[in-house]
């Protein structure tokens, strides 16, 4: 009994995160896709979702519904075993992933001193649900879309991998918590690598099957990729590891890159006022939903909009605790939290607002772009980054250490490019692409 | 599958893991093939060795049906042809009989005919460009050309009625007069169109991915495309200056200044262009022809009852996708003894077996799509 006692005063918190994240991330991706619908309708002149609920808010939930009762079609000739498990191999990765991720200097599962290279380890276990399941599918374009994701993936990992490094460097450790602790108080390593940072960015679309990189599912020519087979609540396994990811890439670029769980500008005292900004927002979203209450149009969708604007006014209210005297000590935690899932979308809905500009990449393109130019260009932004360390240790200013090693991977990237333009006709490939460029 | 090669090198042979061709079959319930097209496709990993087409999923007999219906009554049938430019098949029929009868239809109708027609063109190449830019991964053009068209086809629910399947012209000119306010919103969408043009040459033309996806993809020689009797935007992307309004004035073209956009590569970039380029210059085809509808009857001197002479006719009209021709037979009786249609989609998509060869599985749809084809059209 004491060894119980003591277990969970040991490990309590860690439970409840871990409940946490195991309820949250689920729905937390069901609103990223309403967020997605809504950016995309946007972007597009329309209106998007609005039927489920007040402006569809209650879609995600509807759409869950339904695919959980649908009928679960296996294919006949599938290998049931592997086409059974492949998407859970693809969303534990993608949540196992989040363990190590911390969203405030207090809310993190398991702090690990290697927590980066554990998260990006599990995470690139995620794909062997897409093989796998594109294998077991038994059918052509799923098979097509699976070889796709490999080659995609194996390309776009050490790109991505190599961009982490750099952040890695500047920070000199592999922990999440403390690679943000190492930018309190200084700059974000977006502001000392930018072009890490890019190729983050872009390296992490083309890793969470995004367009323009979103080959292995491209709908107009592999139907649905890896996914054809699957149906009903298969799918939506799917579809959850996909946003799953989509939310651990943001993570790990708001962590290394956008200072975590800090406040903009957290080290100048003039602009303290933005901790206002936390609660003010959540009031703000609140009162606007009471506003609307009485306009909607049936009963049932005024009780939703104020069930919505309750929340809110709930949330603006925890964001407003740090302000009672004596519970002070709450602002990094409720803030934290704040700034970081802001951070968070926001990131995410740079990845939307790209795949809504930008035709899709033809499969030799996305290769070529990675080998010739991601890869290549990641070696010297690490090489650069390192030159700044060291020049940083040698006492120089920040500019100028920062204007030679960032101008110095910058001219590199542009012969890069110069390169890419003059080379034609490489064998294996349709040969026109590079052609089309110069 | 372990299979032994040669590795190049004299006695040494390897085993390697056998790269059979897979055959997929795209269509005929595929998101990308513009309807119900099966391509069977011959794959080497991803690139293609060998294709064939199968059509037919949507084959109505319309040729056979026109010989058990009246002249009159067979108008409505080619709408249903390609359906989304019935204002231009009607067009074609329309006028094909009309020279069969040797009537002719009054000046008034001939330029709403023309300002109808070059609408639908517009209309048919803003459904094109959607399509064909969500089918190279750019979701969004397609709901900007949506929101163009619906004001097209508001302007022609208004004229007949109907939006789609308009069965918009009489043989002998039109059943029904411009209603109030036609001018004047035909104009103002045409000044706001050429804006609109603009505003989808940004997303796409210099788009580095658009560029790489399209250029020296399906390339389609001027040679090639002649001796296939391609015809549209797809002969002229490969620098064929052919354009049946210019060769072998119809309907009111005569009175109108505009140019025929050509290409240089015959690739899907440069049919791209032709197209958009068509877009501006049916744009300034309406405005031309609406500053000044001569007054007059809409009706010409027709009868009731359409007995045309004994005699045979081929009349064909610059359709949206190409030449469309009627080629009628006529014994003497109400009815047609023969109705033979050309239709361009079906001709062009010919040629995609030969474009498609040697490029890769995403490029098929990309081909594809440079066609143009409506599938109601291809099977008839």
């Amino acid at each position: 009994m004491t060894a119980l006692l003591e277990f969970l005063n040991t490990y309590m918190w860690r439970l409840i995160f871990a409940l946490v994240i195991v309820g949250v991330l689920p729905l937390l991706a069901g609103y990223v896709v309403l967020m997605e619908r809504k950016v995309m309708a946007d972007m597009q002149a329309r209106l998007g979702p609005m039927r489920v609920g007040p402006h569809g808010l209650l879609q995600p939930i509807a759409d869950a519904l339904k695919l959980l009762i649908k009928e679960d079609i296996i294919p006949e000739n599938a290998d049931k075993l592997v086409f059974w498990f492949a998407p859970v191999i693809s969303v534990t990765a993608a949540m196992v992933a989040y363990s190590a991720l911390a969203i405030g200097p207090f809310f993190q599962i398991a702090e690990l001193n290697i927590g980066l290279i554990f998260i990006v380890a599990i995470s690139s276990m995620g794909i062997f649900g897409i093989i796998l399941g594109g294998w077991a599918s038994n059918s052509h374009y799923s098979l097509l879309g699976a070889l796709r994701s490999t080659a995609q993936m194996i390309s776009y990992e050490t790109a991505a991998g190599l961009a982490l490094v750099g952040g890695v460097l500047l920070a000199g450790t592999l922990s999440t918590k403390q690679i943000v602790q190492a930018q309190q108080g200084g700059t974000w390593f977006v502001f000392v690598a930018p072009i890490g940072f890019f190729l983050y960015l872009v390296a992490s679309i083309a890793e969470t099957n995004r367009a323009p990189f979103d080959l292995p599912e491209a709908e107009s020519e592999l139907v649905a990729g890896y996914m054809t087979e699957y149906s009903g609540f298969r799918w939506a396994v799917y579809f959850l590891a996909e946003y799953a990811n989509m939310i651990v890439v943001a993570s790990i670029a708001t962590t290394l890159f956008l200072g975590g769980w800090l406040r903009p500008f957290g080290s100048i005292a003039a602009l303290d006022f933005l901790d206002f900004f936390p609660p003010l927002c959540f009031f703000v979203v609140a009162a606007y939903c009471f506003y609307r209450t009485p306009k909607q149009p049936e009963p049932i969708q005024s009780a939703v909009m104020a069930l919505f604007g309750g929340l809110c006014l709930l949330l603006a209210v925890a964001m407003a605790l740090p302000f009672v005297p004596g519970l002070a000590d709450s602002k990094p935690g409720l803030h934290g939290a704040f700034w970081f899932l802001l951070k968070v979308f926001l990131y995410i809905y740079s990845f939307m607002w790209i795949r809504f500009t930008f035709p899709r990449f033809r499969f030799d393109q996305l290769m070529r772009l990675g080998w010739y130019f991601m890869i290549p260009l990641s070696i010297v932004n690490v090489l650069g980054l390192g030159v700044y360390k060291v020049l940083r240790q040698l006492q120089w200013n920040r500019w100028p250490a920062f204007l030679l090693t960032t101008g110095g991977t910058l001219l590199v990237a542009i012969w890069l490019v110069w390169i890419a333009q003059k080379k034609a006709g490489i064998p294996g490939s349709v040969g026109d692409m590079t052609e089309a460029e110069g | 599958m372990a299979d032994t090669r040669t590795t190049g090198f004299p006695g040494v042979e390897q085993t390697v893991l056998g790269a059979d061709e897979i055959i997929i079959n795209m269509g005929p319930q595929h998101p990308s093939t513009h309807g119900v097209l099966r391509v069977k496709l011959r794959l080497d990993g991803e690139r293609i060795v060998d294709s064939e087409c199968v059509i037919g999923y949507l084959h109505r007999g319309v040729e056979k049906i026109a010989e058990h219906r009246s002249y009159q009554q067979f108008a409505p049938y080619v709408d249903r042809m390609d359906y989304v430019a019935a204002v231009s098949n009607g067009l074609g029929y329309c006028e094909a009989v009309e020279k069969l009868l040797g009537a002719e239809a009054p000046m008034r109708a001939k330029v709403v005919r023309t300002i109808l027609t070059e609408l639908q063109r517009i209309s048919s190449h803003l459904l094109w460009l959607g399509t064909h830019a969500i089918d190279i991964g750019a979701l969004t053009p397609l709901f900007y050309c949506l929101r163009e068209r619906e004001e097209i086809l508001k302007i022609f629910e208004k004229y007949c009625g109907a939006r789609l399947t308009t069965h918009a012209f009489r043989i002998g000119g039109l059943q029904y007069d411009t209603y109030d306010g036609f001018e004047a919103e035909v104009k103002r969408f045409c000044l706001d169109f050429g804006h609109r043009v603009d505003e989808y040459e940004q997303l796409l033309t210099e788009n580095r991915i658009w560029i790489a996806r399209t250029k020296g993809v399906g390339v389609l020689t001027a040679a090639d495309a002649i001796d296939m009797g391609a015809t549209g935007p797809v002969l002229r992307g490969s620098g064929v200056k052919w354009d049946i309004r210019k060769a072998m004035p119809y309907a009111a073209y005569e009175k109108y200044e505009f140019e025929i956009p050509t290409g240089k590569n015959g690739d899907t970039y440069d049919r791209y262009l032709v197209r958009m380029e068509e877009m501006r210059q049916s744009n300034r085809i309406c405005l031309q022809a609406v500053e000044d509808i001569p007054a007059g009857p809409i009706m010409g001197k027709v009868g009731k009852v359409l007995k045309p002479p004994v005699g045979e006719v081929y009349h064909s009209i610059e359709a949206p996708k190409g030449e469309l021709g009627y080629y009628i037979v006529s014994d003497g009786t109400t009815q047609p003894y023969r109705v033979r249609i050309r239709p361009p989609s079906f001709i062009n998509l010919e040629a995609l077996d030969k474009m498609i060869k040697g490029h890769l599985v995403a490029d098929v749809v990309a081909i594809i799509g440079t066609l143009d084809i409506v599938l109601g059209e291809v099977d008839r």
